[in-house]
């Protein structure tokens, strides 16, 4: 059977597992749809919310980027995972406890304040938009490079399939299919992580693998890596550091708190029975982020030798008769000169994974000096030393270019591995967006539902019509989706920092305050999340213009670009969240007491016992 | 609420300061800050700033969010304020 049809069949059998779970986990009940009833057993939530979080960006694009930027990478890697510690212990288990369905609601009650759960509505949906268009512009290139349909239609079949469980089955249908997501998108993962790491290292498991010598010989793969690309005058690999010490710092930072105040993260833990079970299962959601997050620095790393070996072949790799690429020790121990003469690789003799990708312009090559081989180093290097050798070896300029995205996508072809792993890829990528996409259209319709039709204009709607309000919400909002995925902003790239900056500097602060602090009064939180959301917006704008719009950036005004401590627009959250909670003590101190059964709540909220009694209650 | 001195919120938050500064000294301290001194030493094939930054501070996260859960589950029973 040819790929073609191979990636069909195991796609569509994933499809059909989706709509199957969907047609049995119909809602019937506010309860149900918000909440899938608040009975969810907590490592399937866990599961869950791993897929909820995994979007199509760390199924696709994380190694990558991890690829490209080395040491410096690991700030994805600590601060999406580093939030849930700060979500299992300072948020989750008391939300749970407060036993509503939706974020916004907690901030109103709390803060007993209806301004203050419109801000709160208007920064969920704001967060939740923009990382939507990532999300649906995830399905439409996903089915376009794996299926070989146009982009457009793509989006069309990914509208048409999350229509199916979501509007149906609300939180209910999206939990469980969510589990399935999860299944398929960690397998596809894993499978060729484990076969690239046994080629190169030995040891089947990737985690170890990236800590091993290469097969073979006494020389730790870290090192030869890096040894490589600060020969073809790249940052060493585990020291690069794109950006400061204190960026870094800060922007993991951001990460972390934006993570932790992400709403559709935040409303999976209203779905476990118990307080207990809220605190273990985010510990079940990290175990089974953490099965792809610990494996993708390894498939960073790994592609990345991979790659250069590919093209050069002092490396140390062989290119078999058969195409796949083998470790030859000897030739990885004798550290041979990767400016020789016959060491880069002749284009006519290039694999066929790179003939592939070429046509999907995702790998360029360019032969800037006209010898029919492939140069592939950094060519603006300040290594005067790679800098001396290039030249003297004739080499004009980098020849190949290289879409990050390629590093996850084409590894099962680069290792040779049978059509099924290709296909399952294919299968995962969808997977990853169309969970995170789901779940996000869950946070955006029931903050529609409950917090605006229930919320302020009709406090008396009934259950039954709250639940077709659900729906239809539900419905518009997939459809508004769409329409940004298909015609989606010229900003679409830098959308996703400003969800996490809105998160972080408005929404996480809110809530921790409203459980940590008693006596933090409505105006204080109020003017702390506009205070946080404002400074954020506002160095975001200055770097890449008002919403994004073209022209409107008014960078000078500010002092050049990341003139604040040179820290960039990307990890300003932090800076946001601090300004808030500045901001909202100093109001709180200056104003009047929150009301006496406002403070009774907040200690109702901070100890478990009644969580039951609450449970579903509006 | 009030048990040999202590309140049961007084004890979570300094389970929470706990478990925190934990928290900041293996990402923060060991992943960043301190990350450049710790490549000296190696843990197979990683330099250790590097492993801590790439995989050792997701292992430990993993590690005190069970710990923090059990904790709490003990603390609650103590304070008798655990669910029926």
């Amino acid at each position: 059977m040819d790929l073609q049809t191979i990636t069909y069949l195991v796609v569509g059998a994933s499809f059909a597992l989706y709509i199957g779970i969907a047609i049995w986990a119909r809602a019937g009940s506010t309860s149900e749809f918000y909440a899938a009833g608040g009975s969810v057993h907590p490592v399937t939530n866990g599961m869950a919310t791993a897929a909820d979080w995994m979007s199509a960006a760390s199924f696709i694009s994380m190694a990558g980027l991890i690829a490209n930027m080395g040491y410096g990478g690991g700030l994805f890697l600590m601060g999406w995972t580093g939030g849930y510690v700060l979500l299992a212990m300072l948020l989750a288990p008391y939300l749970r406890k407060f036993g509503k369905f939706t974020v916004p609601q907690f901030i109103g009650d709390r803060f007993y304040s209806k301004t203050a759960s419109t801000v709160a509505v208007i920064c969920l949906l704001v967060a939740s938009l923009t990382y939507i268009i990532g999300q649906m512009t995830g399905v439409g290139v996903a089915f376009s490079r794996f299926l070989g349909v146009s982009s457009e239609a793509g989006i069309y079949i990914g509208m048409a399939i999350v229509f199916m469980y979501a509007v149906f089955g609300g939180m209910k249908g999206i939990t469980y299919t969510q589990v399935a997501q999860y299944i398929v998108l960690i397998s596809a993962y894993i499978v060729p992580a484990i076969f690239i790491s046994l080629q190169l290292t030995g040891n089947p498991l990737p985690q170890l693998g990236l800590g091993s010598n290469i097969a073979g010989t006494d020389t730790s793969l870290l090192s030869k890596l890096d040894m490589i690309v600060t020969d073809l005058g790249f940052s060493e690999y585990t020291t690069a550091l794109p950006g400061s010490t204190l960026n870094y710092f800060v922007y993991t930072m951001s990460l972390m708190i934006g993570t932790a105040g992400l709403p559709h993260v935040i409303m999976r833990f209203f779905t476990v029975p118990t307080v207990k079970d809220a605190r273990s299962s985010a510990g079940w959601a990290l175990v089974f982020i953490a099965l792809l997050y610990t494996t993708a620095p390894a498939v960073a790393a790994m592609a990345k030798l991979n790659l250069h070996a590919t093209v050069n072949n002092a490396v140390g790799l062989e290119t078999t008769a058969a195409g796949n690429l083998v470790v030859n020790p000897e030739r990885v121990k004798a550290n041979a000169d990767v400016y020789a003469a016959d060491a880069s690789l002749v284009y006519e003799q290039r694999p066929e994974w790179m003939k592939r990708w070429e046509k999907t312009g995702l790998l360029k090559f360019e032969d800037k000096n006209g010898d029919g081989r492939i140069q592939y180093y950094n060519d603006a290097t300040k290594n005067a030393d790679a800098k001396a050798k290039a030249e003297a070896a004739g080499w004009k300029g980098n020849e190949l270019t290289v879409n990050a995205d390629i590093m996850v996508m084409a590894n099962p072809e680069i290792a040779l591995l049978p059509n099924w792993v290709i296909a399952l890829v294919a299968a995962g990528g969808l997977a990853a967006a169309l969970s995170t996409a789901a779940g996000l259209l869950m946070a955006i319709s029931s903050a529609v539902s409950h917090d605006l039709v229930k919320g302020v204009f009709n406090p008396n709607i009934s259950e039954k019509n709250e639940l077709m309000a659900g729906k239809v919400s539900m419905a518009v909002a997939i459809v508004i989706a769409g329409w940004l995925g298909l015609n989606p902003p010229g900003f679409a790239a830098g959308t996703v920092a400003l969800a996490f900056g809105i998160a972080a500097s408005s929404l996480f602060p809110a809530i921790m305050m409203g459980i940590f602090s008693k006596k933090m009064n409505k105006e204080g939180a109020i003017a702390g999340m506009l205070a946080g959301l404002f400074v954020t917006l506002f160095y975001v704008f200055a770097h890449k213009g008002i919403f994004f719009i073209k022209g409107t950036d008014f960078v000078n005004l500010i002092g050049g670009p990341n003139s604040f401590f040179g820290i960039t627009p990307e990890a300003f959250g932090a800076i946001g969240a601090l300004v808030n909670f500045i901001v909202a003590f100093a109001v709180d101190k200056v104003t009047k007491e929150p009301p006496e059964h406002i403070q009774h709540m907040v200690e109702a909220v901070r100890i478990p016992r009644g969580s039951k009694a609450v449970d579903g209650a509006h | 609420m009030e048990h040999n001195g202590k309140t049961y919120w007084g004890t979570v938050l300094s389970l929470l300061t706990k478990i925190l500064i934990i928290w900041f000294l293996v990402s923060f301290g060991a992943g960043i800050l301190f990350a450049p001194a710790l490549n000296s030493i190696s843990l197979g094939g990683y330099p250790l700033g590097f492993w801590f930054a790439h995989q050792g501070s997701i292992y430990i996260f993993i590690a005190l969010i069970f710990y923090y859960a059990k904790k709490m589950g003990d603390i609650d029973r103590q304070f008798d304020v655990h669910e029926e």
